[in-house]
């Protein structure tokens, strides 16, 4: 745990300059726009991952860690944990946004890790792709015995740096918006103490 | 007596749109009556942790799985010319042709709707409502409420829902000596719901930071992408963090 938090604190400095690097084409030359079949191409890894996890058949404490490794490689977790705690982010330090995503990369592993569970025995189908304003929105079905099909869109963007998903929407439900409503609330109730938020989030 | 029921549900339905609030610049999450739905919401949770839950989990372990589908698909079978009426109501004709012949293959091979023989055969469940013919018809959501015993719904989900009362020609063909069973079925469906989505529901109303705030923007975000699935044009749904991110970047 101790070795992962420090890579990722390393991982966020490099990311950190990356996303300066990013922004730079925004004010001058066009960016490489990422077209659908290299979303495609990244979701298909993702979802050949976690049909693998949910089919292995260990522990749901491995199976944590492998989603909260699946995560950390797939997704823009900085990103996501930003988002998540919302207008409470830019006045945070850079030790307290390190602090949160380290937290709540956990917490979402944790968290969604046991939803993917339900998936155990089932498939994901990735089924297409398309451009949504400025990312691209791979679109997947669910197939778990006796029960209707469900839809589970992944939304990539390389504005991180690299391709990476940003949102997960099952059956319309996005995880950014949802966690965005979800942290906001534990942040109200903590009357805005981001620390103690922190502290909370490790043993949620 | 039964035209007085009609008229009152019509004219319940047509109140409750009438009624329909809309906020002066489109947002998110219009509630205008957060206050009285907060209270609504912790009723509707103590009589889920008192009532609903408890029933639902003795008729989930003491009834077999296969009854309960019974149960279930015998109930769902009989919304289906419900859904009809509002197919050919939103002028979706291939979507009420799958629909009746979904319900042809359930109410005979499927011996009354006890089975659902028709979703393998590639009918599968294409659900229709009068809030979403409302939705169609271009009248907009209105306010969210959270309605005691029957939880969260826009006011044109509502408005939607008491006119489906109405609509649904099963309770013309039936008399009232069937209520009993067409309802128990009904109520039946609600517990085996509860039972299914028993962790779901029970982190959502329990382990969360503020269960009323997950479950408005839960509800809303499903809501609008179902209403979105069967084309209806609706807002865009899709939220861009990096809009935000960047947002800051120039702004400061």
């Amino acid at each position: 745990m101790a070795i992962s938090s420090r890579n990722d604190l390393r991982r966020r400095g490099v990311l950190g300059l990356l996303l300066g690097a990013a922004a730079l084409p925004l004010v001058g030359t066009p960016a490489h726009a990422l077209t659908d079949g290299e979303a495609r191409a990244l979701i298909d890894r993702v979802v050949s991952d976690i049909n693998r996890i949910i089919n292995s058949g260990q522990s749901e404490r491995a199976m944590y860690g492998d989603f909260e490794r699946l995560f950390d490689r797939y997704a823009d977790v900085p990103t996501i944990a930003r988002s998540a705690l919302g207008p409470a982010a830019r006045s945070a330090s850079r030790a307290q946004l390190a602090a949160f995503g380290d937290a709540f990369g956990a917490y979402l592993a944790r968290k969604y890790g046991a939803r993917f569970r339900e998936f155990i025995g089932g498939s994901i189908q990735v089924t297409d792709a398309r451009q949504l304003k400025n990312f691209v929105e791979v679109r997947s079905t669910v197939d778990l015995r006796g029960q209707a099909p469900f839809s589970v869109s992944f939304m990539v963007s390389d504005r991180s740096g690299a391709d990476k998903f940003f949102d997960i929407v099952i059956e319309g439900i996005s995880l950014l918006k949802t966690e965005r409503v979800e942290i906001g609330s534990m942040l109200e109730r903590r009357r805005g103490n981001v620390d103690q938020l922190i502290q909370d989030l490790r043993s949620a | 007596m039964r035209h007085l029921l009609v008229r009152c549900a019509l004219l319940l339905g047509l109140v409750a749109l009438a009624a329909c609030s809309t906020p002066d610049e489109p947002v998110e999450i219009y509630d205008p009556y957060e206050a009285d739905n907060r209270q609504s919401h912790e009723f509707n949770r103590n009589v889920d942790s008192l009532a609903l839950r408890p029933a639902a989990t003795g008729y989930g372990t003491l009834v077999p799985v296969p009854v309960r589908m019974g149960v279930s698909n015998f109930s769902a079978n009989l919304g289906i010319p419900g859904t009809i009426v509002n197919d050919l109501l939103q002028g979706s004709f291939g979507d009420a042709a799958h629909n009746s012949f979904r319900f042809v293959l359930n109410s005979t091979l499927g011996l009354g709707g006890l089975f659902d023989v028709a979703t393998p055969g590639g009918f599968e469940e294409r659900s229709a409502d009068f809030g979403q013919t409302l939705a169609v018809w271009g009248a907009p959501e209105g306010a969210y409420l959270d309605v005691p015993l029957f939880g969260p719904r826009t006011e044109r989900a509502l408005a939607g829902n008491i006119v489906d009362i109405v609509l649904n020609p099963v309770n013309y063909v039936f008399g009232p000596e069937y209520a009993m069973v067409i309802y128990g079925a009904g109520a039946a469906t609600v517990l085996d719901d509860r039972y299914v989505l028993g962790d779901t529901l029970d982190a959502i109303l329990y382990e969360s930071a503020d269960s009323y705030a997950l479950l408005r923007s839960l509800y809303l975000q499903n809501r609008r992408f179902e209403l979105n699935q069967s084309g209806t044009a609706g807002p865009d749904l899709a939220f861009d963090p990096y809009e935000d991110l960047y947002g800051d970047i120039f702004e400061e």
